[in-house]
């Protein structure tokens, strides 16, 4: 009788579900838990929960919503990245008869929850947190088109994140490799609660992807300053609308598989599974459908990153602005009929195969026209080697390469002997970190003056630009090589003990990255101890041509007291050489969202319902969709959603801020 | 120069052939070091196009470090020209360098995609040394367990596990099947990959050239297992080999419904094993998903559902065509949606009780 | 507006910002484009949804196939009473640009119920498969329908209830702006769920029952 109880309200959790005879887990939570209460204790000592829930938590400020999205995003870095450095050790280690110091019911989870907090958690987040914090300001607009939703996205985020760290305490995560493949992901072989977790966290992530998706889209497309034609548009808004227009109509793709995976683990339907006719090569069509993109619209924003940051270091306009936007466009296109590239082993035929292996190839044309245009930028410039510009030389350097050993992936014969290889997941941790993440560091350091008023610190930040290019390569090399020699993927342990140096040497370049990393996080530090030094007080720190720098440092919430009217393409410049002064009067009331829970309230309904729903705890699933559609209604039923900021208030602001001209002479 | 270039270039390719075999040569394992017709190809296709890349590839990393440095703040002897943000013939050259690049690479991936495509027949042994007219190709039929290798030898009557040996010089015709996951089927000095994936059949065509003892892989993970689910490949000159198929014949049990239902339980680290003898159509019995007594074969349920349906049956429509010597192109030999039914009636009853 | 606003001011200068604060409409025409995109994203769910069908509609495993399970005098019905509710549905729209209270709530009204229909209808065509033995867990087959037409079903269901909160958000608050606004998205809304039911009763049903 409690026994039925006990299932009915627990479901299937028990005591055992708590992995408290792993004991790297064990310290690994003892260590977050105080850290946890740490960081809980000192926001009660200093009073500010009040002050975090109201300006933050519920704020629908596109800037802070930006904020957030980055702060998430590095959060998980040091996840996935602590998952890296285990796997390295590993590797470096299991040689022989070691089998190492994870077993490979743990190892098999870290590689799993490596590739989807890197891709879902931080790539995903730390995009969306810059394309949120610096479009609008590109575009010379007060928020995006729907601030709400843009909160609510964030927190769906958030909530998905939680759940894969819950995983690591309480139960397990999947056991599958990151993309989740059928048939090892149903429920015949992988029973237990890791790609339940899995599923659930990547679908209530996804959902808040997507939304934030439609947003960006209708924000870019509606709420231009006048003036501003898509062809005076920074190249930075044009790769975040492709890019966000791609991820629109990709993530349903991921949503349906992910759905019909559910149906299949939970109501057993027969969608992939290997009995009653189900399809199981359906799913890794559906997700590289989605898969592929993917990487598009992580690496898109990055490139209008590198334009945006070459353009303003080389005091030039961007060499190529219509063939860099036509680029990106066709990249958008093209990066839909390529997906089948990923298994060109599984034996489709070869009209097929070459068919997807020359898309694939015809990618590299306008990929390589953005190299070239980036050097002529730099052609006849003034280069400035701040930590921005040096980034963008790292990832040009490092970028080709990886592009390289991506066309030579997709001739199909030469892939049927290098796929799931680890030449194969150096070339792609290549193009991810070379494009993508070394893009959003430049980025980060680019935009971290605007968004807090002070630069990061610059010896701290050399320390992060050096330890992650010198320490990529080292990592990645001896990847490539042991790749060349047929080791694959995921693999637990090796037999053969020639290959050891080779991952001892990539276990080292991990730990150089790993200073990469901390010197970033010290940079962030050290700025804010150095803060006044590094003060921002113009607005304009790096001689910036486009609209957010016309701004002070930081923003005010309403980003311009007046809606800005755009001319040329660099904005900002032009209307620096124009001599422009920044109006000291004639304001009106600003007209602004107001800032709601609902997001942060609907998020924790849709964790709870994640969870139960992974735990089979039935009555919480319930209870949370239907107080999520409650939720949902109560919302629609507040009209009170804004308010104005008087014209006098936006005097008293304008007045305290100094102008930009002024301030540098 | 510009008469010179085709000169360089071959150079150049000699040249980097050569260096780059010797810098990533010398391990047995090696792709860059193959022992099977198919993966040399595969090898030289892989060095050609990393070759002709390079071509554009180094001087663009050239021109980034030149520029970069030549252009930097510090440089009293630069030109500095803010205005130079457009030039038409600039652009011209950036798109078309990398078009010209992917053409030539294009056409190369047409050509060997379906030269190299793994459901066609071998047409040489080695370079320069066609097939002869007639050969029967050794047909090896493999089966990804969980977590070991099934190799099936159905016109010698033996199987084995986790060891997969090869006379040298014989074509040989790979079919390829799983019972539970998506394995691929990972022999990188042979022939690269394919994947074994339950009721679905697959086939590589392939042939090794000299002696070697190697080991072949499953390349896509699978669970548990997987880390050890290797196989010793194992190429043997004709007369070893015989030695070595007699060897089998003479030794262990038979590979019958019961020892399979038997093997296919999940284990790791299988060791090699040897079957004196296999019960004709187990193979297809596998792909079909009955092996186990009692349940209906997949291709005939199938065709049971498609005369109810009202339709054709796929396979009744088609002549049932000789499936050894398939055309190469035919689209009915590479239906990889699910298991072949013309090769299902009579050698799958066979087998039944 | 905006072309006035690149001319050059009084004095020849060119002017930086523009004079007169736009109505910075949060609504209005980004919320329109905001749904089209939103429905395009789902619109490629159901693109998924049919993909996966279409792969596996042979999929019987030895259970029902199509020809036996769909009765099509039932679906007609229920497709009947689907198209009549986007009718009804269109003649609510003059009424509530119009801003006429009484008649929009009565033309909703009826649309609902003719969707509740729908839904009847279907749920009565499930429960008659499951009891048959033709449930989603039989064969492939039979999960895709399930989930197709299903998810068409969830979808129709989410309708009502939103149009259920606009009838009393009409009744409260009147025919203002925002309500409008959100009867303009739910009436796409609305013909979007109509056009994937044309799909499924084109490609599920009739070629099921022809092929």
């Amino acid at each position: 009788m409690t026994d039925t109880l006990t299932k009915t309200i627990f479901g299937r959790l028990t005591w055992d579900s708590l992995p408290i005879h792993e004991p790297i887990l064990v310290g690994t939570f003892i260590v977050v838990a105080l850290g946890g209460l740490a960081v809980l204790a000192a926001i009660t000592r200093y009073r500010l929960w009040g002050y975090l829930w109201k300006e933050w938590f519920t704020s629908v400020d596109h800037k802070r919503i930006g904020i957030m999205y980055l702060v998430l995003g590095i959060i998980m870095l040091l996840r996935g990245f602590s998952d890296a450095l285990m796997m390295r050790g590993q590797q470096a280690v299991a040689f022989g008869s070691d089998q190492g110091f994870l077993p490979s019911h743990h190892y098999d989870q870290i590689f799993t929850a490596h590739g989807t907090i890197m891709i879902f958690f931080v790539a995903i987040p730390l995009v969306v947190g810059i394309v949120n914090f610096v479009m609008p300001l590109q575009i010379g607009a007060r928020d995006v088109a729907f601030p709400f939703l843009n909160n609510l996205s964030f927190w769906l985020t958030v909530a998905g994140a939680v759940l894969v760290m819950l995983s690591l305490f309480v139960g397990e995560f999947a056991r599958t490799g990151w993309l989740g493949y059928a048939p090892l992901s149903e429920l015949a072989y992988s029973p237990d609660t890791g790609v339940d977790y899995y599923l659930w966290s990547l679908q209530i992530a996804g959902v808040g992807t997507t939304l934030s998706a439609i947003n960006m889209v209708a924000t870019i497309i509606k709420m231009r300053a006048p003036g501003m034609t898509m062809m005076k548009m920074p190249v930075f808004c044009w790769t975040a609308l492709c890019s966000n227009a791609l991820a629109v109509a990709i993530f349903p793709a991921l949503t349906a598989a992910f759905f019909l995976l559910i149906l299949d683990r939970y109501a057993g339907t027969h969608f992939f599974t290997n009995q009653l006719g189900g399809a199981p090569m359906m799913y890794w069509n559906m997700v590289w459908i989605w898969g592929h993109p993917e990487v598009y619209v992580l690496v898109l924003p990055a490139f209008g990153i590198f334009s945006e940051i070459t353009s303003t270091f080389t005091g030039k306009r961007l060499f190529g602005y219509s063939s860099m936007v036509y680029a990106t466009v066709v990249i958008t296109i093209l990066s839909y009929l390529v997906w089948l590239h990923h298994f060109f082993t599984m034996g489709a035929g070869p009209s097929v195969n070459s068919f997807f292996g020359i898309a694939t190839m015809v990618i590299s044309i306008p990929t390589g026209a953005k190299i070239f245009n980036w050097l002529f930028t730099m052609y006849r410039g003034d280069i400035r080697f701040e930590l921005p510009m040096m980034w963008v030389v790292a990832f040009m350097l490092t970028f080709v390469i990886g592009g390289m050993t991506g066309v030579l992936l997709a001739i199909p014969p030469a892939d049927f002997v290098l796929h799931n290889s680890l030449f194969l997941v150096a070339h792609f941790h290549n193009v991810i970190i070379g494009g993508v993440v070394f893009g959003l560091f430049a980025g980060m350091v680019y935009w971290f003056p605007k968004a807090f008023g002070f630069k990061l610190d610059p010896f701290w930040g050399h320390v992060a630009f050096w330890g992650w290019t010198v320490g990529f390569w080292i990592a990645w090399a001896p990847i490539y090589i042991v790749g060349l020699m047929g080791t694959t993927r995921r693999v637990h342990h090796f037999d053969d003990l020639s290959l050891q140096p080779y991952f001892i040497v990539a276990a080292i370049g991990a730990v150089v990255i790993l200073i990469g990393i901390l010197g970033f996080v010290m940079s962030i530090i050290m700025g804010f101890v150095k803060r006044d030094q590094l003060r921002d007080t113009t607005g304009d720190p790096w001689e910036g041509r486009t609209l957010e720098w016309s701004t002070t440092s930081p923003p005010p919430a309403y980003n311009f007291a007046l809606t800005p009217v755009i001319h040329n393409l660099d904005a900002w410049y032009d209307m620096k050489t124009h001599g422009y002064q920044r109006p000291a009067e004639g304001f009106r009331p600003i007209h602004m969202p107001r800032n709601t829970g609902a997001g942060v309230i609907l998020s924790g309904l849709a964790f709870t319902l994640g969870f139960g729903m992974i735990w089979y705890m039935w009555w919480l699933a319930a209870l949370s969709f239907v107080g999520l559609f409650v939720v949902a209604i109560g919302h629609t039923f507040n009209f009170n959603r804004d308010y104005f900021i008087p014209a006098d208030e936006v005097t008293r602001t304008e007045s305290q801020r100094p102008q930009p001209l002024e301030a540098r002479a | 120069m510009r008469r010179q270039a085709p000169n360089l270039i071959g150079h150049g390719l000699r040249l980097g052939l050569l260096a780059m075999s010797a810098l990533l040569g010398g391990c047995s394992r090696d792709v860059m070091n193959p022992a099977g017709d198919i993966a040399l190809q595969q090898r030289n296709l892989i060095l050609f196009a990393t070759l002709v890349m390079l071509l554009i590839i180094v001087p663009v990393m050239v021109l980034i470090v030149l520029f970069a440095w030549r252009y930097r703040r510090g440089n009293p002897n630069k030109t500095y020209d803010p205005g130079f943000d457009h030039s038409t013939t600039l652009e011209l050259v950036i798109w078309s360098c990398p078009l010209f690049i992917i053409i030539a690479l294009s056409a190369v991936t047409w050509t060997s995609t379906h030269l190299l495509d793994p459901f066609r027949p071998l047409a040489r042994i080695a370079p320069g040394k066609p097939v002869p007219p007639g050969t029967k190709p050794l047909e090896v039929e493999v089966v990804g367990l969980d977590w070991k290798w099934l190799f099936i030898y159905p016109d010698l009557g033996i199987a084995t596990v986790n060891e997969l040996a090869l006379p040298t010089n014989v074509p040989v015709h790979f079919s390829i099947t799983s019972t539970d996951q998506f394995n691929a089927f990972y022999a990188p000095t042979l022939a690269g990959m394919v994947y074994a994936m339950p009721n679905m059949r697959s086939e590589l065509n392939a042939v090794l050239n000299r002696p070697v003892e190697t080991t072949g892989y499953s390349s896509n993970y699978t669970g548990r297992g997987f880390s050890d689910m290797q196989f010793r490949l194992r190429g043997m000159a004709p007369a070893d080999f015989d030695r070595w198929v007699a060897g089998v014949k003479g030794s262990g049990g038979g590979l019958a419904t019961q020892a399979y239902i038997a093997l296919a339980k999940p284990s790791e680290r299988a060791p090699v094993m040897h079957f004196a003898s296999v019960q004709p159509g187990l193979f297809d019995r596998i792909v079909n998903a009955c092996v186990e007594p009692g349940t209906p074969c997949q291709a005939d349920v199938m065709h049971r559902d498609m005369q109810r349906a009202g339709g054709t049956a796929p396979g009744s429509a088609v002549k049932p065509a000789a499936p050894a010597q398939p055309k190469p192109g035919d689209p009915h030999h590479r239906d990889m949606t699910r298991a072949d039914p013309s090769l299902a009636p009579g050698a799958v009853r066979a087998g039944h009780a | 507006m905006t072309d006035r606003a690149l001319e050059p001011g009084e004095n020849g200068a060119i002017t930086w910002h523009q004079v007169e604060e736009e109505h910075h409409d949060h609504g209005g025409g980004a919320t329109i484009l905001g749904f089209w995109i939103y429905l395009m994203s789902d619109a490629l769910i159901f693109t998924s949804l049919f993909a996966m069908f279409g792969v596996v509609s042979g999929n019987y495993a030895g259970g029902p196939t199509s020809r036996e399970v769909f009765e099509l005098p039932l679906v007609a019905l229920n497709t009947g009473f689907l198209l009549a509710s986007s009718i009804t549905f269109g003649q609510a729209i003059p009424h509530i640009e119009a801003g006429r209270v009484g008649p929009t709530r009565f033309w909703l009204a009826v649309t609902g119920l003719l969707g509740a229909a729908f839904i009847a209808v279907e749920l009565s065509e499930f429960a008659g498969l499951v009891a048959e033995g033709a449930g989603p867990q039989r064969s492939a087959f039979l999960s895709a329908f399930f989930t197709l037409v299903g998810t068409h079903g969830a979808h129709v269901t989410c309708g009502l209830i939103w149009l259920v909160t606009m009838l009393v958000q009409i009744g409260q608050r009147g025919l203002t702006t925002d309500t409008k606004r959100r009867l303009m998205c739910l009436s796409m809304f609305w013909h979007f769920l109509d056009i994937i039911w044309i799909g499924v009763f084109t490609f599920v049903y009739l070629y099921g029952v022809i092929r």
